[in-house]
């Protein structure tokens, strides 16, 4: 109620800024402006800094993200000015504003600092770097003194559906081209200085109150998300132009993303902490490989992939069956040291089965090499294919195929998760006693969290194994389970999004951050503090979540009851 | 033993079915015997009170009945059938419960704690989840409106898509209340549902209790609120250090001099002095110094 008064407050005062736009307006237009020129400038005589700024009118990468910010400020002082008021009123353009000027600013003595180091002093500094860091400077200060403008609750503005629509395809298209050109960035420190700035505006996006606008659309939007988000994955491959580099590493994040998505069901809705996960995904792998036509396969039996898939998750399942049922009795810590002594011991016993300590399964540290790549139909998944004139490469192949496991793997998931057994999962996690005496099959559905994770585990190892080539028993040490782990918690327990993001994230920035890497466990280490810090629900949060780690605020908790309120009322009336 | 010809004679009007009857419940830890002996039987419709000191061994006893503790012997029948010592099969069989600390699904919306509630009563298995047939739909709708349904019984209509946690303390009560009747019992056990609540919120208790009876459910209470008992109850058992004291009537329990003496026990100077009359000279004594 008090919420809804603030929209007629809110245009009072943004209708006086448009009569007078004030002086500290004019100040950030006139930084806009310089940004914009500076960045066209040479910054540097040396080409070989920064992935070449030394041309004029032809901006280098990071040129480009000057702009990008100076075009992003552009748009929230045109806001700010009166242009769109509908937008004005959902967002606080002064708080986007100095975030953008204080991430401009930040950016340009950065780089200031790098050309004087990779060079030999500033001297070899063109003009244009200077002309943007006074632009930067000047966004800061003139935008430091705005005063903040009121905002709506995004909840209660009500826009037409394919305003949200149209909102859900940019925010698709540009997650799509700005993957697409991470991936492209070959030099290290381009890449750091991209994800520094992506960090920036996505503070300031965030604190301009534009994400919360979103989630509500996403909210009320489900379905056309889901979809946009699946055409994207779709089309990923399409902007890599046959890249094999790429296109691995976007294959291997699938299949992070896929296991993980499976361990979010024993760990983020049954609460049942399983540390020796990899080994449900090493043994879907050791099933595909031994199955394979590999010369070095063990079995000689050859049935179809689809046959040999099924067998892999059936292992994998019977093995969650088998740890499950005698460990699941004890919980919380407990458990966690039986699973994490699980996964030492499928490790180990792959290592033994090499025909001196066992029947000869594995072939032991050697694994199971050059298995060859699929084959649906006479479809070789190691061929190219050109599709629209694009090649799509082995990768794009694998990428195809496990997208399809995937959107299954979320098929599965979400609608367990709405359903009576995500519901005994959760209250399992709350109160095993209270669940039980409610009449919940607490034993049951333990298992069957356990089992099934498994299942999807093993069914993700199986092409896995084709994908990757061999087979080893050291892909699936303990450190690979806990990345899962980690990949959950950072993105947020429970959630589809979260895990997919937070898979994305660990998978990506290890190949990217390559010149690091012997500090890659530290950085991983430092951002899971800090993401524990100050976002404890993890970067999407499920609503459930948001409330459990924010339950003073009570503001939020009606805001998310409004909104879920409003999601199931849309999705009847649509039903 | 004389206690069950009063419970026979209490009810003799119409005398009305026997839902629970629990025979020679004896709960041993050890060498601690906590239940001894303990003989009940609850008919339909009925409200059962059941009283004793701390530590008599009520909420132990609750715990047989349903299932969370084995008793160590006598066996606990349910509408003629034994009850098997597990939860699941209890609330099956249709006896539902309250603990006497909330144990509620705190992360959980309160709608969604009483769907929790409706488990035992639907049947959709994993693959039935996947697929999303016309007949998993119709269940999930019909789970959801019957655990609304149930939350405005209770009271609670309003604060569906609120976190159990944050709910205030007597909602949390009522929230629980209402999770037990989502497992359509025939029988509901409340362990000790006033405790902690203002005289404003028992009242409202006790309203709600009447309410369920009139719905047709039988219900056993323990509680420590006296006025709260014999306003409520058709019959009150108290116990005694795990056995079974005096059963009967509220005017036979109120007025049984040995329920008096278990209570407030027996000194020199029976019946003990109300420290009511000192209070209030201690603090003002407390403040003067200040």
């Amino acid at each position: 109620m008090n919420t809804s008064t603030l929209p007629n407050g809110a245009r009072g005062t943004t209708a006086v800024t448009v009569s007078r736009p004030s002086m500290q307006w004019y100040l950030t237009l006139a930084g806009v402006v310089l940004l914009i020129v500076g960045s066209l400038l040479s910054w540097c005589y040396d080409e070989g800094v920064l992935g070449n700024v030394s041309l004029n009118v032809n901006p280098g990468p990071i040129q480009v993200f000057m702009i990008v910010i100076a075009v992003l400020t552009l748009f929230f002082l045109l806001l700010r000015g009166g242009l769109f008021p509908v937008l004005d009123r959902l967002l606080d353009s002064a708080r986007a504003l100095r975030a953008l000027g204080a991430t401009a600013t930040a950016f340009m003595v950065a780089v200031v600092i790098v050309i004087a180091l990779q060079t030999s002093g500033l001297a070899n500094a063109d003009p244009g770097v200077f002309v943007a860091l006074v632009g930067a400077a000047l966004i800061t200060w003139g935008s430091w003194s705005l005063a903040s403008d009121p905002t709506v609750d995004p909840v209660s503005v009500h826009m037409r559906g394919w305003v949200d629509i149209l909102v859900i395809v940019a925010l698709l298209a540009i997650v799509l081209f700005g993957a697409a050109y991470a991936l492209g960035q070959e030099d290290g420190t381009v890449f750091v200085l991209f994800l520094s700035v992506l960090g920036g505006v996505s503070l300031a996006l965030a604190r301009s109150g534009l994400f919360s606008w979103i989630r509500v659309i996403a909210q009320r939007h489900r379905q056309v998300l889901m979809l946009g988000a699946f055409a994207v994955a779709f089309l990923f491959p399409f902007t890599q132009n046959g890249s094999d580099a790429n296109m691995s590493i976007a294959t291997q994040v699938i299949i992070f993303a896929t296991t993980a998505l499976g361990l979010n069901i024993v760990v983020g809705l049954a609460g049942l902490l399983d540390l020796g996960y990899i080994a449900f995904l090493g043994a879907g792998a050791y099933v595909g490989a031994t199955l394979s036509y590999s010369a070095f396969a063990t079995i000689h039996w050859k049935p179809p992939f689809i046959v040999v898939m099924i067998i892999g998750a059936c292992v994998s399942a019977t093995l969650g069956l088998i740890i499950g049922t005698p460990t699941l009795r004890v919980s919380g810590d407990y458990l966690a040291i039986v699973t994490l002594a699980f996964g030492e011991i499928f490790r180990l016993a792959m290592f033994n089965l090499d025909g001196n300590n066992g029947p000869n399964l594995t072939r032991g540290p050697n694994g199971i090499p050059a298995i060859p790549d699929l084959e649906f139909f006479g479809f070789n998944f190691g061929d190219t294919h050109d599709i629209f004139g694009i090649p799509i490469n082995r990768f794009g192949n694998y990428y195809f195929f496990l997208l399809v496991v995937a959107a299954i793997i979320i098929l599965v998931f979400t609608r367990l998760n709405n359903s009576r057994i995500g519901r005994g999962w959760v209250a399992i996690r709350e109160d095993e006693k209270a669940a039980e005496a409610m009449g919940v099959n607490t034993f049951g559905l333990k298992l069957f969290a356990f089992a099934g994770g498994a299942f999807l585990a093993g069914l993700a190892g199986t092409v896995k194994a084709h994908q990757d080539v061999s087979v080893t028993p050291d892909q699936y040490v303990f450190l690979e389970s806990a990345f899962l782990l980690a990949a959950i918690v950072l993105g947020g327990m429970g959630t589809v999004a979260g895990v997919l993001i937070g898979a994305t994230i660990l998978k990506l920035l290890p190949e990217k951050l390559r010149f690091v890497s012997d500090y890659r466990l530290l950085i991983f280490g430092l951002l899971l503090v800090l993401i524990m810090r100050f976002r404890p629900e993890g970067l999407v949060a499920s609503h459930r979540r948001q409330l459990e780690f924010h339950e003073e605020d009570t503001e939020l908790a009606e805001h998310v009851e409004h909104a879920h309120l409003e999601a199931t009322a849309g999705s009847e009336g649509t039903a | 033993m004389t206690a069950t010809a009063h419970a026979a004679s209490a009810p003799a009007r119409t005398d009305p079915k026997v839902v629970l009857e629990a025979k020679g419940v004896i709960m041993r830890f050890g060498g601690l015997v906590a239940v001894d002996d303990v003989d009940m039987v609850v008919r339909e419709g009925e409200i059962v009170g059941l009283i004793g000191p701390n530590g008599a061994g009520k909420t132990t006893f609750f715990n047989c009945l349903t299932g969370m503790y084995k008793p160590t012997e006598g066996t606990v029948t349910f509408e003629g059938s034994v009850l098997p010592p597990k939860p699941r099969a209890v609330v099956k069989a249709g006896m539902a419960r309250t603990f006497q600390n909330i144990r509620l699904f705190g992360n959980m919306t309160a709608l969604e704690n009483v769907m929790v509630g409706r488990y035992c009563r639907t049947s959709a298995m994993a693959l039935t989840s996947i697929v999303r047939g016309p007949k998993f739909r119709h269940e999930e709708a019909a789970t959801r409106q019957r655990a609304q349904e149930l939350l405005d019984f209770v009271g609670l209509g309003r604060t569906t898509e609120h976190l159990a946690r944050n709910l205030p303390y007597g909602d949390q009560r009522r929230l629980e209340i209402a999770r037990a009747l989502a497992t359509d019992p025939k029988l509901l056990l409340l362990d000790e549902p006033t405790a902690g609540m203002n005289p404003k919120e028992t009242q409202e208790t006790m309203d709600l209790i009447f309410k369920i009876r009139d719905s047709g459910l039988a219900v056993v209470v323990i509680e420590h609120d006296m006025r709260f008992i014999f306003t409520l109850c058709d019959r009150v058992l108290c116990l005694v250090r795990g056995a079974l004291l005096v059963e009967g009537s509220p005017a036979t329990v109120q007025s049984d001099p040995r329920v008096i003496e278990a209570y407030i026990g027996t000194g020199p100077d029976a019946p003990a002095p109300t420290p009511t009359a000192e209070r209030p000279a201690v603090s003002l004594s407390k403040e003067e110094q200040a």
